[in-house]
């Protein structure tokens, strides 16, 4: 009841007066500085707010202390392996800490107007352009003083996934996990199936699996950002790292001819997919793979292996993505680097930064990595005794790529990605060559409005 | 803007009352009256008028919701491509972008039509002739107005929810039932965006015809029994006798229910947000629902969403102005 | 209308129909059929829900959700409960609907008192005022009004976030404004409906106009404020939108609005998910159970106007 402030149901008349003029005095100051009209802007802009609420909150700052953590792991796994990692962060650095875990999707939707509210001290994020984006707009505290301290641990790589555009850290990294084929050892050795390197023996694969009554490739769209996997790999399988950054940053337009040979190509296997995918969220496709009646599964390790239970696990392996133009091979593939960033309105700045000193290192890393059995830790040389075969295959097959691209919707502005969402489910639903013109048009027509 | 200058001196209107008040009220009185008059006004002003009329104004700038907005026109140089800059004016911009390069601009103002269509040819007739039946007084008439009002009582997250079990494509009952539940002929009822809008109006519709029925039997009870009495008396079958005698009194409110029909489709959000987890599916875009996205989205467009904001505050003024003439015509002569 | 309003409260709305004696004709038996049929698809969704919900997700991944049980259980509610914490969002549920309901009521009541027995001037602007703004659409307010709620400063014992965003208190605020517009239209109505010698006889004694609201006026709207209590209760309990877009911590929302996250949370069983859906209903079903009348009688009394 306190919490909530409102006035008392009793019903005492003189109470209920005074709680309400008071009430109504705090609405009529808000009103007043708003309605002033050029003030409404001022009174809006972000310099103020957070002057004011540093203000405000001068109780905080203990030393030990407690944070809160917003949290996106909300699946039972890697929440587990979250709260893991915490639990070893507060016995190292003596700060306290408090979970709020909310589900991927919302807290994705969700960050800008929580950076811009009241964040926790930390919070789960992922690297590269996603992160700058919202450095730039002055919502991320730099932690260069953090990366003062833990800058060993990481490679060059990962440092500069870890800066914002003026050149300074606003981002902790903690793993990445790469985009690859997965498949059922079983459900190969039992077909007399083997692994396809180039795209003809990829599809032959396919149209196999089919005649054998497996859907080929286990797929899903509901989500939105699951097929921007797959436009991804293809993109950069047939013109390379370059071209796809060049892409993300609108320097070559949407309807080049780039894009609709990688819309073309997807066409091709499009009809080895399982049917309905923008119906189906990505859990239940990997569930059609782990009940063996499906062939194949492109998607992140962090997703599948994640979502495949212990007992199966041993059975799963995968493969990186065919060659298409030989040109770039397999040089390159989406590997996304997750970690955390303090934004700028927490209010435990101190205990934050102790926090991520420690989540900084290879021995957090290891802590994590032993209750997560999908990703790959970011410290160098780091191997954790933990580390299963998908997970050592997975280090390897990052090392050998020349480039790793962090995933469309984290390589370019988070407005374009949304479009390409909606624009790529109509792809799958439809995939002529009339629509992927029209698709293609679209693309850049919003593309110009979102990147003036 | 009235109604601000009359809390200022209530007593004054007070005063100018007809010849019954003897005495004018005691300056605590009129306190008093400022008071139970004045709060209730400010938050309504404070909270739902102001930031109406603010939408409005900010459909008309260029804005992430980050630094502030300068009052001048935007330019089109930015830092760095796609960074999001202060906030600018934009004039119409923004309506222009939204009738032609934003995709989700008509199918969502066709969505919000069909919703409408849909409501008005199925949902409210059908809670209508469920009111009608109830009415009769057939034998059990209680227990079917309790079980149909049900769904009332549920909010749209829950009805989402529990309607997923049912459209679900591997294991859901629709497709079970119609035996295209494998994994190359199910029925792809919530992602295929020419059947979504439509397996959603069914449950939309589902809560609907509850809601019409209940408002229905209402005024249908209201309804003086010697009027019906007289037409049987005079030989009309039931058919006749709703039509001709019933349904001609009971205009106030088939308008009510025709504004809240209009008022609901218009508002509609939930269903589309839960079944589509925030990002709306193809085939499910709606005004409101884009509204929020723009608003809430990852990048925020205030400018943008509020150009939307307006499209819709702009077509819902229909049905309120038709709701408040029907509600105060008759004290207003 | 006046008059349709009084007999609508008089009468009670939900009370069984007067019985009319008529011969059993092919028309009623057409009517049962009907309405047999149709309440069986109306409760079928529920019952469905209820049915996969009490199915381990083992048995319904094997065999689909229509299929005959082989075990009924409980641990989807149980492990909705406890995976998720479930009591907070209910005591966050509480902690907005019951200040809501009853601020709403009082500022309602107060303003739909002066403006119905008052005779007073802009009485009819003013009810078109509030009750318009009932009508807007949510989400043509919400933009400024979240710009509000990060500008507008709370202190620290009204909401931990120091803002009216992210708080209790800002949900409550909404909430009450918002509703405000329904609550003074039905009860100006029913004000109307009593006899103004009630009041000249109270002002011949003296009485003050807040004698007159508080002692005189609001205990005679007893059965009106009963029943849009109801109704407020259920729609605020049901609100999504404004917690959605207003709460950005997790563990602050109400039910009804964690039921998205939580489905998020169980996205992969969806037995899981249906268990915690019917939890989050069990209270607007014990409303529903104990008060239908009032719920009915509240929504007739804001239409019968006329």
């Amino acid at each position: 009841m306190s919490d909530s402030g409102s006035a008392p149901t009793s019903g005492r008349p003189d109470v209920t007066t005074q709680l309400s003029r008071r009430t109504a005095l705090k609405g009529l100051a808000g009103v007043a500085g708003l309605a002033a009209a050029p003030a409404l802007v001022a009174a809006c802009s972000s310099s103020k707010k957070s002057s004011s609420s540093s203000s405000s909150s001068g109780t905080s700052a203990v030393a030990g202390g407690n944070i809160t953590f917003g949290s996106n792991y909300s699946d039972a796994a890697p929440k587990a392996a979250f709260a893991s990692l915490c639990t070893s962060a507060t016995s190292k650095t003596g700060v306290k800490i408090t979970v709020n875990t909310t589900d991927h999707n919302t807290f994705q939707n969700n960050i800008s107007s929580y950076l811009q509210g009241t964040p926790d001290d930390l919070a789960t994020w992922f690297a590269g352009y996603r992160m700058q984006f919202f450095a730039a707009q002055g919502l991320l505290t730099p932690v260069d003083d953090v990366w003062d301290k833990i800058g060993g641990t990481f490679n060059d790589a990962a440092k500069n996934l870890s800066k914002g555009i003026d050149g300074k850290y606003y981002f902790v990294p903690l793993y990445n996990y790469p985009w690859v084929v997965f498949y059922n050892k079983s459900t190969f050795s039992s077909k007399g199936y083997t692994v396809p390197t180039t795209w003809d023996q990829f599809v032959t694969l396919a149209k196999q699996m089919k005649k054998d009554n497996l859907v080929p490739f286990a797929f899903a769209d509901k989500d939105g950002w699951p097929a921007l996997g797959t436009f991804d790999i293809i993109n950069m399988r047939l013109n390379g790292y370059d071209y796809h950054i060049k892409l993300m940053k609108h320097e070559v337009p949407w309807t080049d001819k780039g894009v609709t040979a990688v819309f073309n190509q997807w066409a091709e296997i499009l009809p080895y997919c399982q049917k309905g995918a923008t119906g189906r969220i990505w859990q239940d496709s990997a569930k059609t793979l782990e009940n063996k009646q499906a062939g194949m599964m492109f998607q992140g390790s962090n997703q599948v292996a994640a979502n495949y239970s212990k007992a199966n696990l041993s059975d799963l392996d995968f493969f990186v993505y065919p060659v298409i133009n030989t040109q770039f091979g397999t040089d390159y593939m989406d590997a996304p680097t997750d970690g955390f960033i303090l934004p700028k309105k927490a209010k435990n700045q101190a205990q934050a930064k102790a926090v991520l000193e420690y989540v900084g290192t290879g021995e957090a890393e290891t802590t994590f990595l032993k209750t997560d059995a999908w990703d790959t830790g970011l410290a160098n040389g780091l191997v954790a005794p933990t580390y299963n075969a998908i997970q050592k295959k997975a280090v390897s097959e990052i090392a050998k790529c020349k480039n790793v691209a962090q995933f469309m919707d984290r390589d370019t502005v988070p407005d374009m990605a949304t479009a390409m969402i909606k624009l790529i489910q109509s792809f799958i639903d439809n995939p002529s060559a009339s629509n992927i013109s029209s698709i293609q048009k679209s693309a850049e027509a919003q593309a110009k409005t979102i990147f003036t | 803007m009235v109604s601000t200058t009359e809390v200022k001196n209530p007593p004054a209107a007070t005063s100018r009352r007809r010849r019954r008040r003897v005495r004018t009220l005691t300056r605590r009185d009129r306190i008093v009256v400022a008071l139970l008059l004045g709060i209730p006004l400010l938050l309504d002003l404070a909270f739902v008028w102001f930031p109406a009329l603010a939408t409005v104004l900010l459909s008309f700038t260029k804005w992430t919701g980050v630094g502030g907005i300068h009052l001048k026109a935007c330019t089109s140089k930015g830092t760095l491509p796609g960074l999001p800059q202060p906030g600018c004016i934009f004039g119409v911009q923004n309506y222009n972008q939204a009738f032609t390069v934003y995709p989700d601009f008509w199918p969502a103002v066709r969505h919000n039509a069909i919703w409408l269509l849909v409501f008005i040819v199925f949902a409210t007739p059908l809670g209508m002739l469920f009111a009608v039946i109830i009415d009769r007084g057939i034998r059990g008439s209680r227990v079917y107005q309790s079980l149909l009002f049900l769904p009332v009582m549920l909010s749209l997250a829950l009805i989402g929810i529990i309607w997923e079990l049912i459209y679900a494509p591997n294991l859901g009952l629709l497709n079970t039932v119609l035996g295209r539940n494998g994994n190359n002929n199910l029925i792809n009822w919530l992602g295929d965006p020419h059947l979504n809008l439509w397996a959603i109006l069914v449950e939309a519709s589902w809560r609907q015809a509850g809601y019409v029925m209940v408002l229905y039997l209402a005024g249908l009870k209201a309804v003086d029994p010697a009027l019906r009495e007289a037409a049987i008396v005079d030989g009309a079958n039931a058919w006749q006798t709703f039509w001709r005698v019933v349904f001609p009194t009971l205009r106030p409110i088939n308008i009510v229910i025709l504004v809240v029909t209009v008022i609901e489709s218009l508002r509609a959000f939930d269903l589309v947000y839960i079944t589509s987890k925030g990002n709306p599916l193809r085939g499910l875009e709606l005004l409101s629902v884009s509204v929020t996205q723009n608003i809430v989205g990852e990048t925020q467009r205030i400018g943008f969403g509020s150009t939307l904001g307006v499209v819709l505050l702009v077509i819902s003024l229909v049905p309120i102005t038709a709701f408040l003439f029907q509600a105060f015509r008759k004290e207003d002569r | 209308m006046a008059i349709s309003t009084a007999t609508v409260i008089e009468s009670g709305i939900a009370a069984p129909p007067r019985p009319r004696r008529r011969p059993i004709s092919v028309g009623s038996v057409a009517a049962q059929i009907f309405m047999i049929v149709v309440c069986v698809l109306w409760i079928l969704p529920i019952a469905f829900a209820l049915y996969v919900s009490l199915r381990p997700e083992a048995e319904t991944n094997r065999l689909g959700y229509v299929s005959v049980a082989h075990h009924f259980t409980f641990r989807n509610f149980s492990d909705a409960w406890s995976q998720s914490d479930m009591w907070r969002f209910f005591l966050n549920s509480v902690r907005i609907t019951v200040p809501a309901v009853v601020i709403t009521l009082l500022l309602a009541s107060a303003v739909a008192f002066v403006v119905s027995r008052l005779s007073f001037k802009f009485n009819i602007p003013l009810l078109i005022l509030f009750t318009a703004g009932n009508l807007l659409p949510q989400q043509v307010l919400i933009t400024p009004l979240y710009r509000m709620y990060l500008a507008i400063h709370l202190p620290h014992f009204l909401s931990s976030s120091g803002l009216l965003y992210n708080s209790y208190a800002g949900l409550i605020v909404i909430n009450i404004s918002f509703q405000l517009g329904f609550c003074v239209f039905v009860l100006s109505n029913y004000m109307k409906t009593i006899p103004t010698e009630i009041d000249e006889a109270a002002i011949v004694d003296g009485a003050s106009v807040w004698t007159r609201y508080w002692r005189l006026t609001l205990p005679l709207c007893r059965p009106a404020m009963a029943a849009l209590a109801t109704l407020l209760t259920t729609w605020i309990y049901n609100d999504f939108f404004w917690a959605i877009t207003l709460i950005s911590t997790g563990n602050k929302r109400p039910i009804t609005s964690a039921l998205a996250n939580l489905q998020g949370q169980f996205v992969s069983n969806q037995n899981m998910i249906s268990a915690a859906a019917l939890m989050a209903a069990i209270p607007t079903l014990i409303v529903y159970v104990a008060l239908q009348k009032q719920f009915i009688a509240g929504l007739a009394l804001g239409s019968s106007k006329g």
